[in-house]
């Protein structure tokens, strides 16, 4: 009888271990790209954090696995098949670049579910997600327009892609709407994540004569500068206001959290299905850090701002759009920007003296 | 007393093909201490590391596509460093084949093109990794320029160009922005081998030029005429040899083929061209021609090597959580002990002692 049990016990053990790794037949496997290190303190910082809350509310019911610093290019399809290949059934594919290569595998396993960050190609089995950010750099942006006395704002972009573009139309038209003169300076690192560069970038800009800097970029870099040269700045993707205690006027602050618990539940109770999910303000989809270093009144304007655009009574892209060469946009969304608009978004507005790279 | 490097009389053959496993072994040993320290299991992790890649089939065929761009490029190179030039600048002209296959790539976008399109790709990239591989070739022959610092700083300039034609005029139209081409056209693709799998015919391509490069250097008088320019300049010069006629050679070989491994890895495993296509494979190739003793069928294995410890990185992530960095540690310290063991064949250390006089002249 003894023997019988542990010969059981042996095919059961040599069955999980078939199964990759630790015994945990029963426990859903979700699996994390990341494309910076978990450290970067910024954009895939966030995701870790949400990661580890993920953990903190199913944990019991999953086990997550994350694979750190993996470039946009060739290796990422490799990396995204070897999560399948360990037995994750969900994987969240977290940076942009991500995309061809999640669809790639997606179409190779039709059985496993994938999240994409940001992206726009969607599949049954691949589901996509991102944040309305811009909404947060309108409020920004009047806060910027307030807050600076030379009224030159400096912007460090990464990629001149439509999610960065509409940012900077953003923070232009909630600046204009408190100083129409308001100008921008805006230099492209051509990286998400390279403290070096971005740090040279603000260097560059406040020489220039911008007085504050904003950043589209993920490391602290930006803010420690502006913090040292007694500028304001404004910090990306997470708190950084330990990084310029004197410098950081508001954060925008990506919180995954509620939305891998949402899907995670989902595909736990076999109700997963692939969507397009862009959430703003109102489903908390990001935050806006505590707004700082800034006098009573502007905080209250940026309080009401964010309150209305929360409730949706106010658009960012709210028509008339009128764009750099004096042309009004289309308006497809009735009293603003569709969303299709704003996804592609190709164009500057008025009042931004520069041009698209590559344009 | 003072501690000396001294170059040793003789050299021993066994000692020198033997050194890169006495690094690898040394490696591995300070790796058990690193997983040690981590409080990961070293015997567990190892095999995870090592072991398990190369049980399954799909590990296999990653590790050929990983090792595929290394090898081609350390062949090349192997010959510059036998022949005593000094290519660094394989990055550089690993995108510049890239661009000059892509080129092809997308300018026949959409286009009923035929069959020869691929080819004709394949080789614009190893005539244009020539082609840009002579221009250091060259400067160092006629005006004496370090190829070291011409070839290197050109390996930006290709990087830059890529970045420009891939953000500007060869962008997708479709791609919302992004900074790539569409995806190429079938016919502008490197044909996958196994039908579900990665692996492609550029590492056909590889072996090919392994075995080329074991003919070139073992069979040809051209062979030996690099080998002895290397090893005994003074003697070539009584030979007859044209040294500078064979560092132009070297560079257009090594060029060629570090051209060729961009074209192939860009329209074989990533499908466009984008920013970012080689995470370094110009360089990492420089280890892996050391590591493989500059010697073909030791840089095959080299290469194999390097692209298992990549892969096992991965797996050691998924299945341990061992941190990507370690994998980085590991890397470091396999190139520092091959380093340090190929200094200890040729040189040994000794204690000589010094007079208080010698040490005060030094200033």
């Amino acid at each position: 009888m003894k023997r019988t049990l542990l010969a059981a016990a042996a095919v059961l053990l040599a069955g999980c271990i078939n199964s990759g790794g630790a015994c945990a037949a029963d426990k859903l496997k979700v699996g994390f790209i990341y494309l910076g290190p978990v450290g970067d303190l910024g954009w895939t910082y966030q995701h870790e954090l949400a990661r580890q809350a993920l953990v903190k509310e199913v944990g019991d019911k999953i086990e997550t696995t994350f694979l750190e610093n993996v470039p946009e290019g060739p290796d990422a399809e490799r990396a995204i098949e070897q999560l399948v290949r360990a037995g994750n059934k969900l994987i969240f594919t977290t940076s942009f670049g991500y995309m061809d290569p999640t669809l790639k595998v997606a179409k190779k396993y039709p059985n496993v579910h994938f999240e994409h960050c940001s992206g726009y190609k969607r599949d049954k089995n691949m589901s996509t997600y991102s944040a309305r950010w811009y909404q947060g750099r309108y409020i920004q942006g009047q806060i910027a327009a307030k807050m600076s006395k030379a009224g030159v704002l400096g912007y460090i972009g990464s990629f001149p892609i439509p999610e960065v573009v509409s940012g900077i139309n953003a923070t232009m038209l909630g600046a204009q709407t408190v100083n129409p003169n308001i100008k921008v300076k805006i230099i492209w690192v051509n990286s998400w994540f390279d403290p070096g560069k971005e740090a040279d970038a603000a260097k560059a800009l406040l020489d220039q004569g911008a007085d504050l800097i904003m950043q589209h970029t993920d490391s602290p870099a930006a803010m420690q500068v502006s913090g040292e040269r007694g500028k304001l700045a404004f910090g990306q993707d997470s708190e950084m206001i330990k990084f310029g205690p004197k410098a950081q006027l508001t954060s925008i602050l990506d919180t995954w959290a509620p939305y891998y618990i949402e899907r995670v539940k989902a595909e736990l109770a076999g109700t997963w299905k692939s969507e397009d999910t862009w959430g703003g303000l109102e489903s908390k989809m990001f935050e806006m850090a505590p707004y700082t270093n800034m006098p009573d009144d502007v905080k209250k304007m940026a309080e009401d701002t964010q309150a209305a655009i929360a409730a949706g009574k106010l658009h960012p892209f709210k028509c008339p759009v009128v764009a750099q060469d004096g042309k009004e946009v289309e308006c497809k969304g009735g009293d603003h920007l569709e969303d299709t608009q704003i996804l592609g978004m190709n164009f500057y507005i008025k009042g931004i003296d520069d041009k698209i790279p590559g344009k | 007393m003072q501690l000396v490097l001294e170059k040793r009389a003789e050299r021993s053959t066994t000692i020198a093909l033997i050194s890169p496993l006495i690094a690898i072994g040394l490696t591995i040993v300070t790796l058990c201490v690193v997983f040690a320290v981590l409080g990961k299991n070293p015997i567990a992790a190892l095999a995870v590391y090592f072991i398990d890649p190369l049980t399954d089939g799909y590990s296999l065929q990653e590790i050929a596509v990983k090792a595929t761009p290394l090898v081609m490029i350390a062949i090349g190179l192997s010959l510059c460093y036998l022949a005593n030039a000094w290519n660094i600048g394989a990055e550089g002209q690993f995108l510049i084949g890239a661009v000059a296959g892509s080129w092809l790539a997308v300018k026949t976008q959409g286009t009923d093109a035929g069959n020869w399109v691929l080819p004709a790709m394949l080789a614009l990239g190893a005539v244009a990794g020539a082609l840009y591989a002579l221009i250091p070739a060259i400067c160092k022959v006629r005006f004496g320029a370090s190829e070291i610092l011409t070839s290197l700083m050109l390996v930006y300039v290709a990087d830059l160009l890529l970045d420009y034609l891939v953000r500007g005029p060869w962008r997708d139209p479709q791609g919302f922005n992004f900074p790539t081409t569409a995806e190429f056209d079938p016919v502008a693709t490197v044909p996958t081998l196994i039908e579900g799998g990665r692996l492609h015919l550029g590492s056909i391509i590889a072996l090919f030029v392994v075995a080329a490069g074991a003919v070139l250097l073992g069979r040809t008088i051209k062979g030996f005429e690099i080998r002895v320019v290397g090893a005994a300049p003074r003697a070539a010069r009584f030979g007859g040899f044209n040294a500078n006629q064979l560092v132009l050679l070297t560079f257009a070989i090594s060029g060629a083929l570090a051209g060729l491994a961009g074209i192939i890895e860009v329209a074989g495993p990533v499908g466009h061209l984008q920013p970012g296509i080689s995470p370094g494979y110009g360089f990492t190739a420089i280890i892996v021609a050391f590591l493989g003793r500059l010697n073909p069928i030791g840089i095959l294995i080299a290469g194999l090597f390097l692209a298992l410890t990549f892969i096992g990185g991965e797996q050691a992530q998924i299945a341990m959580k061992i941190p990507l960095d370690v994998t980085k540690v590991f890397q470091g310290i396999l190139l520092f002990y091959v380093l340090a063991c190929d200094s200890l064949i040729l040189y040994r250390f000794r204690l000589i002692s010094t007079s208080p006089k010698v040490q005060s002249g030094a200033h």
